[in-house]
């Protein structure tokens, strides 16, 4: 899970145009904008919005708080929460706590990326999945625990990831994003 | 009683997360169906604490506690119990085991648990401040508020012996008189909800089941201190935490509990939400609190220490959520009472999160002094699946393992440092036969690499240096010398490091050394996992005598490294063989053996 790892890939799938600041995200913003120290929750919102923090955006970020570019960056680096590269439609975050990891949290990931055929952190070619590691989630009398978009999977066992998998697959038939 | 039942759902996140959202409303559905609703009152409440057989349902006045309550459930529920009065024993406890237990107090689960942290968790419904309040709730606000002066509630904490939970054990009162010497008219209150540590979720229980109980020991403080703002810097990864703590502040402004003129006193205090965002560096309370001045995580040396140069420079007391969740209790029943449990050092209660391979993973509350003994085999049922005991992990990466000969002592923060790991949050681990010592060692460098903020060398280099050394252990190809390269740099990250991360990043390594360094030298010297973990150091083999041909290794082997033919004796080729152990699981006739 080192940054060389993360960074082998360039995530398959890109946005035609470019996001901006949506009016909703610049109304947060201006109402955040009197309050020490703003970065943070503005970014949360952003992220919130976008699934990850797109690069223009992070640069109006700064250019409405009026704080350099860098800093922004600083943060959004130094931060594990916050993405740089958009994940898949769905995100698949495998829970690597202590509970989770003596119960086969390893094991998980393993057999996630033999399925989808990509390495953690690196959207499969459809624009479908990414597999995250995470930190402890709190539920760790259901260890092993991973989540797809938010929903809770308590107790997995290996076998029972395909099902999962396709489960997601098939929910929500919209048109990929902008994939080319 | 206005109802002849109460129906208490747990809404805690891991009830919650598996079906215990649709289980509240196919009861209310049920309820309301059958006609019951005037009779029974349905209630979400927080967590139970019993974890591993989740989703619970407990039903008052009795204290039936039913267990793994699926939504299908719902109807008989209500139809037997609510409307006839027999309990359904199937959803009781060890029911599949011929011995059901009707009332949650017979559980052995509850035997030993003193419950001060956890009073309202599991009782009252946590987004209802009228349930808080009749559970003698902002009864010690008012009592700051209009029969204390500070100092009385100084020496009052004084007196209890309560010392801060988030791990060090600093006592609470001294930290809160350093703040309130501090002539300045501005200062603030901080609570630490930063829980970062792997396999730990105290403080998101009690956020979740109690959010009220921490807002009036913020305000507690404010006025002791002399603070008119607080903060809660919460993570972000704890959403239902973070959305019941807002409704309870929005709820505590509309009855002047929060505000400009608190329950007409003249007392003015605030509270904000603030996420954190992934960096476990920031439970540290110097980054902490550059955090929510939204800046990067990076610890400061201290002194000053944050109670007199704190958040935006100005005197901050900063308190975990356990700590705090204590305060409204001290308050009322006085801390001459608290300071009756526990042990000399240590005083009250602790909250546990007990997990790993016990049978009954879960939160629970015992009096400090109870040992692990009592915690892991008699609440906990002990360890799953008739397995061996390994060893108990306290302190999450800051901490160390306790080996089975420690299992009698008394837990206190003397006696855990003494052998070798700390009280830290409450993450209590339970590791069995099956676990390798030096592979979780290597666990936790690895989580302290990534969280190293890099600021300072000891800890960006050695972290990763250890790590690196554990890597080449578990692999098969470590050398003799490594364990004392081992040593000696933990020693140096020990004495050097700027703060508490890289300081006690070695003890996971410290520890497992002291206790198990046979297991280390197996490693090393006879390229042996002893727990059959290391997957370099481990050999799938299929017995000649036992294999009787089936062909189900080789077809489950995702590399085809399984010859044979059907009804002959199969044969693993070893330099294709990924050890992913699937033959090892589909094998019926345990011909598939590991070593």
């Amino acid at each position: 899970m080192s940054a060389q790892a993360t960074s082998k890939k360039k995530a398959p799938v890109e946005a035609a145009v470019p996001e901006r600041l949506t009016p909703a995200l610049l109304a947060f913003i201006e109402e955040w904008k009197p309050r020490p120290g703003n970065l943070i929750m503005v970014l949360h919102r952003v992220q919130e919005a976008f699934g990850y923090v797109p690069r223009q955006v992070a640069f109006e970020v700064a250019e409405r708080l009026e704080i350099p570019v860098a800093r922004v960056y600083g943060v959004l680096t130094f931060y594990h929460l916050f993405k740089l590269k958009k994940p898949g439609r769905n995100r698949i975050c495998v829970c690597m706590g202590t509970a989770c990891y003596l119960k086969g949290g390893e094991d998980l990931i393993f057999e996630l990326e033999r399925e989808l055929g990509v390495g953690l952190n690196v959207v499969t070619p459809d624009g479908e999945f990414s597999v995250e590691a995470v930190r402890c989630i709190g539920c760790c009398g259901l260890a092993p625990v991973m989540t797809v978009n938010g929903e809770v999977f308590g107790h997995v066992a290996k076998k029972e990831l395909p099902k999962i998998i396709k489960r997601f697959r098939e929910a929500a038939c919209t048109p990929p994003s902008a994939t080319t | 009683m206005a109802f002849k039942n109460y129906l208490l759902v747990c809404g805690g996140t891991a009830c919650e997360s598996n079906q215990g959202i649709a289980l509240y409303q196919n009861l209310q559905r049920e309820l309301k169906y059958q006609g019951a609703d005037a009779e029974c009152q349905l209630v979400k409440t927080g967590c139970f604490g019993f974890c591993e057989a989740g989703p619970i349902v407990k039903v008052l006045p009795d204290e039936t506690f039913y267990v793994k309550v699926k939504p299908e459930d719902a109807a008989e529920i209500v139809a037997e119990h609510v409307l006839k009065g027999r309990p359904v024993s199937r959803l009781l406890h060890g029911a599949d085991e011929q011995q059901p237990v009707r009332a949650a107090p017979e559980l052995d689960f509850y035997q030993k648990q003193v419950r001060i942290v956890l009073r309202n968790c599991g009782v009252i419904d946590p987004d209802s401040i009228q349930e808080y309040i009749a559970r003698d709730g902002y009864a010690a606000l008012e009592k700051v508020l209009f029969e204390m002066q500070p100092q009385d509630v100084i020496r009052e904490l004084e007196l209890s012996g309560l010392r801060g939970r988030g791990g060090a054990g600093f006592p609470t009162w001294r930290k809160w008189l350093f703040s309130q010497q501090v002539a300045n008219p501005v200062k603030y209150v901080v609570c630490n909800a930063d829980e970062g540590d792997p396999g730990a979720y105290m403080d998101r229980s009690t956020l979740e089941g109690d959010p009220h109980s921490i807002l009036e020991a913020m305000i507690i403080a404010g006025r002791t201190v002399g603070a008119s703002q607080g903060y809660i810097y919460i993570r972000a990864e704890y959403p239902l935490a973070i959305q019941r703590l807002e409704r309870a502040i929005t709820q505590a402004r509309e009855l002047g509990l929060l505000g400009a003129d608190i329950l007409g006193s003249g007392f003015a205090f605030e509270i904000e939400i603030r996420l954190g965002a992934g960096a476990f560096v920031c439970g540290e309370e110097t980054a902490l609190l550059a955090s929510i001045e939204g800046k990067r995580g990076m610890p400061v040396p201290r002194p000053p220490f944050p109670a007199v140069k704190g958040l935006w420079g100005k005197p901050t007391v900063i308190n975990n959520v356990e700590t705090l969740a204590n305060i409204p209790v001290i308050i009322l029943k006085g801390g001459a009472w608290f300071s009756q449990i526990g042990t000399g050092t240590s005083k009250g209660t602790k909250v546990f999160a007990l997990t790993g391979k016990v049978r009954h993973s879960g939160l629970i509350e015992v009096p400090m002094g109870t040992t692990l003994r009592e915690i892991i085999f008699e609440i906990g049922g002990g360890i799953k699946d008739g397995k061996a005991f390994k060893a108990a992990q306290t302190g999450g990466p800051s901490g160390g393992v306790i080996p089975p000969e420690f299992l009698d002592t008394p837990i206190d923060y003397e006696n855990l440092q003494k052998i070798g790991s700390i009280m830290g949050s409450g993450g209590l681990i339970v590791m069995d036969e099956d676990d390798c010592i030096v592979d979780v060692a290597k666990f936790y460098l690895q989580f302290t690499v990534d969280e190293s903020c890099g600021k300072c060398a000891p800890c960006r280099v050695g972290g990763r240096t250890l790590y690196n050394l554990l890597e080449k252990i578990t692999r098969g190809l470590g050398v003799t010398e490594d364990i004392q390269k081992l040593k000696d740099i933990s020693l140096a990250m020990q004495r050097a490091s700027l703060c508490g991360l890289g300081q006690t990043a070695p003890n996971p390594v410290m520890s497992t050394l002291r206790y198990f360094m046979p297991e280390y030298e197996a490693h090393i010297n006879e390229r042996h996992c002893p727990a059959a973990k290391c997957k370099e150091l481990i050999q799938y083999l299929i017995s000649e005598s036992a294999c009787v041909g089936c062909t189900a290794c080789a077809r489950a082997c995702p590399v085809d490294a399984i010859r044979g033919e059907r009804k002959k004796v199969h044969v693993i080729d070893q330099a294709l063989c990924i050890k992913c152990g699937r033959c090892y699981e589909v094998c019926k006739f345990g011909a598939v053996s590991r070593g």
